[in-house]
């Protein structure tokens, strides 16, 4: 009988035998944890799949900067742009930028709608590591809104973009890191406020300055002091300038280069690799201050 | 042997009787929430293999030492082990050992059900040649396996809670956490839960912590601790804790209360309230003292009926209020406001 106790009592941790089914919770181990990002991961996809609704709806508001706004002002801003160049053309890597924007960004939202409808608990109570948990989560909302912007990229054409496979990448590039980054925002700011209701009124408000500030319509260029100032802090700025400088390089443009400038700090000209290095250390900063939030305990 | 509160002895008596295997054992535990103190200092254990039940009206803390319990809360003082180890300090190998069912659902309910499982199954580290498998067993053993590929919004209430406590089971737990589990649902769904609950220990070699307010509840756990207000009252089994009482609950209705009260006191020095509408007491022996109340008594009687102690006259006798009472707050209605609004918006 106390043999039998012991037996058992050792058994505990090494897994126990459920009806034949043998079933042990292994270790903590970067396996482990691996498996974990790529369900966290994964369980986005399957949402987004299944909401197409949220697919078009995120879609529709750089549909209309781009071709009603886009077309209207146009006829105002064309008489500035070098001739043959549509202002269409202009905007479209900034409104590029705006259509991976709010997915990436309500995607991380969901994770007060996890808290609010108990789902995250599940995932706070799994023997995982914090950080898998929230690079999952990083990476499955810097996923769907690449994959956002590349239904957008399908429109190029009608904005005069060529359909070139190197500028195709790049953009599906620069929009991964940028949506990555978004996302890691996202997902630091959802790890404090508590109602999605809040969640949204907070993000509704950044989104639209951050959008106005990035140069999505305008060049950097020749701004007033203050303008300037605030456009160099809008992290933004900072993927919208090598998207633009991408989609120019690509035009047989003369005079395309004033149109797209280089980003400057005073009188310093910020490299491309330089600006796009700016976005991701700011997405790796605010996803692990993300992850310090989530290992907190009541 | 019943144990008192502020019975120290009995208390430690019961520690060096339980504690060569035991599966949870907390001592002096205590939980903080800035002025308030919801545990306020609290030892108990569970045995192996033990079905054991905290019952309290809500806001006794019982959830929040459930909490201290899954590592989802520290605790302010005091020490909790689970499975062997220490709810603070070995986070993880605690999580390995435990299924959890909350009081509100913690589904994905846009995903199906069969993906609510894998995703657990994932973030447990469950094998992959173990998952199919094990999965069919949990989900064939609470009658959902037919189901598997329907989203889980598609679910009734008394589904959902099904798939929780398989999905709680999945990745094999030594210890299944159940908290309240069967609070919202209708009485015919809340008796099939406790089917598959019995079922699942003969099944699995498994340790049941619960929590509940319902008494019938109560009753299907080997041993039972009563909560209130953040202490442990009494901790036995439910016959030891009904033996205890020794009395016998009458309830009577009369042409007038506060009369017959003052008469019981007066005339037999028994002290009466009123309880779910009626002139409540206990006496040793119901059935001897309904004469003498009809002999003796001044005011009119209409009904009396005599009952064996129950669940509730022991929580009454170590409370001194009902758990119905002792709720009083309409917790318990607001929640359930809420689950119906949530129900709603799905």
């Amino acid at each position: 009988m106390a043999t039998q106790t012991t037996e058992a009592l050792s058994s505990v941790d090494a897994g126990a035998i459920v009806d034949r089914i043998r079933v042990s919770v292994p270790e903590r181990g970067v396996r482990h944890d691996l498996r974990a990002v790529g369900i966290v991961w994964r369980r986005e996809l399957i949402r987004f799949r299944t909401d197409r609704l949220r697919a078009i709806t995120s879609l529709v508001q750089p549909f209309l900067f781009l071709f009603i706004l886009g077309t209207g002002l146009g006829s105002l801003a064309g008489r500035s742009m070098p001739p043959g160049v549509d202002f269409k053309t202009f905007i479209y890597p900034g409104v590029l930028a705006m259509s991976v924007l709010f997915t990436a960004i309500f995607s991380a939202g969901s994770i007060v709608w996890d808290r609010e409808f108990g789902f995250l608990r599940e995932i706070l109570v799994a023997p995982v590591s914090r950080g898998a948990i929230v690079i999952g989560k990083c990476l499955g909302g810097a996923t769907i809104a690449t994959f956002q912007g590349v239904i957008f990229l399908i429109l190029a054409g009608f904005a005069h973009v060529p359909y070139n496979p190197v500028l195709i990448l790049t953009l599906i590039g620069e929009l991964l890191l940028l949506s990555f980054t978004l996302t890691a925002f996202g997902v630091m700011m959802a790890a404090r406020i508590k109602q999605f209701q809040a969640f949204m009124a907070l993000t509704q408000m950044l989104v639209m300055p951050l959008f106005f500030l990035s140069g999505a319509l305008y060049p950097l260029n020749g701004l007033p002091a203050w303008l300037t100032v605030l456009t160099r802090i809008d992290p933004l700025t900072y993927v919208v300038g090598p998207m633009r400088h991408a989609v120019f390089s690509h035009l047989n443009v003369f005079g395309a280069s004033v149109l797209a400038p280089s980003i400057t700090w005073g009188g310093w000209i910020v490299p491309l690799w330089f600006s796009l290095g700016i976005v991701a250390v700011m997405g790796l900063v605010m996803m692990s201050v993300a992850i310090a939030e989530f290992s907190k305990t009541e | 042997m019943t144990v008192r509160a502020g019975s120290d002895s009995a208390v430690r008596q019961l520690n060096g009787s339980g504690s060569a295997d035991s599966v949870i054992s907390v001592t002096g535990l205590v939980k903080r929430y800035g002025e308030v103190e919801a545990v306020r200092g609290i030892d108990f254990e569970v045995a192996r293999g033990e079905t054991f039940g905290f019952l309290g009206p809500n806001g006794a803390g019982k959830t929040t030492t459930i909490k201290i319990l899954c590592t989802l809360a520290d605790a302010t003082a005091g020490q909790a082990v689970v499975a062997g180890h220490d709810a603070r300090t070995d986070r993880d190998a605690v999580r390995r050992n435990i299924g959890l069912v909350f009081q509100d659902t913690t589904l994905d309910t846009y995903l199906t059900a069969e993906q609510n499982l894998r995703f657990h199954a994932e973030l447990y580290g469950v094998p992959k040649s173990a998952v199919m498998p094990r999965m069919r067993q949990v989900m064939d053993m609470v009658g959902l396996w037919e189901r598997r590929d329907s989203l889980v919004s598609t679910y009734s209430g008394g589904m959902q809670r099904r798939l929780e406590i398989a999905r709680g089971l999945l990745h094999a737990p030594h210890v299944l956490f159940l908290d309240e589990p069967t609070v919202g649902l209708d009485p015919q769904t809340r008796s099939s839960i406790w089917t598959y609950i019995n079922d699942l220990k003969k099944r699995e070699d498994i340790t049941i912590f619960l929590t509940t307010h319902y008494m019938d509840e109560a009753e299907h756990c080997d041993r039972i601790g009563i909560i209130d207000h953040g202490k442990i009252v009494a901790i036995d089994t439910p016959e030891a804790l009904k033996a205890s009482i020794g009395k016998d609950r009458v309830q009577i209705q009369t042409a007038d209360d506060p009369a017959a009260i003052r008469a019981l006191a007066d005339v037999f020095g028994i002290e009466a309230a009123m309880h779910d509408g009626a002139v409540t007491f206990s006496v040793a022996s119901g059935e001897q003292f309904v004469p003498r109340l009809f002999g003796e008594f001044s005011v009119p009687i209409r009904s009396v009926s005599v009952s064996r102690p129950s669940l509730d006259d022991v929580f009454m006798s170590y409370t001194g209020t009902t758990i119905r009472d002792a709720e009083g707050s309409g917790v318990d209605a607001l929640r359930q406001m809420a689950q119906r609004w949530r129900a709603g918006r799905r």
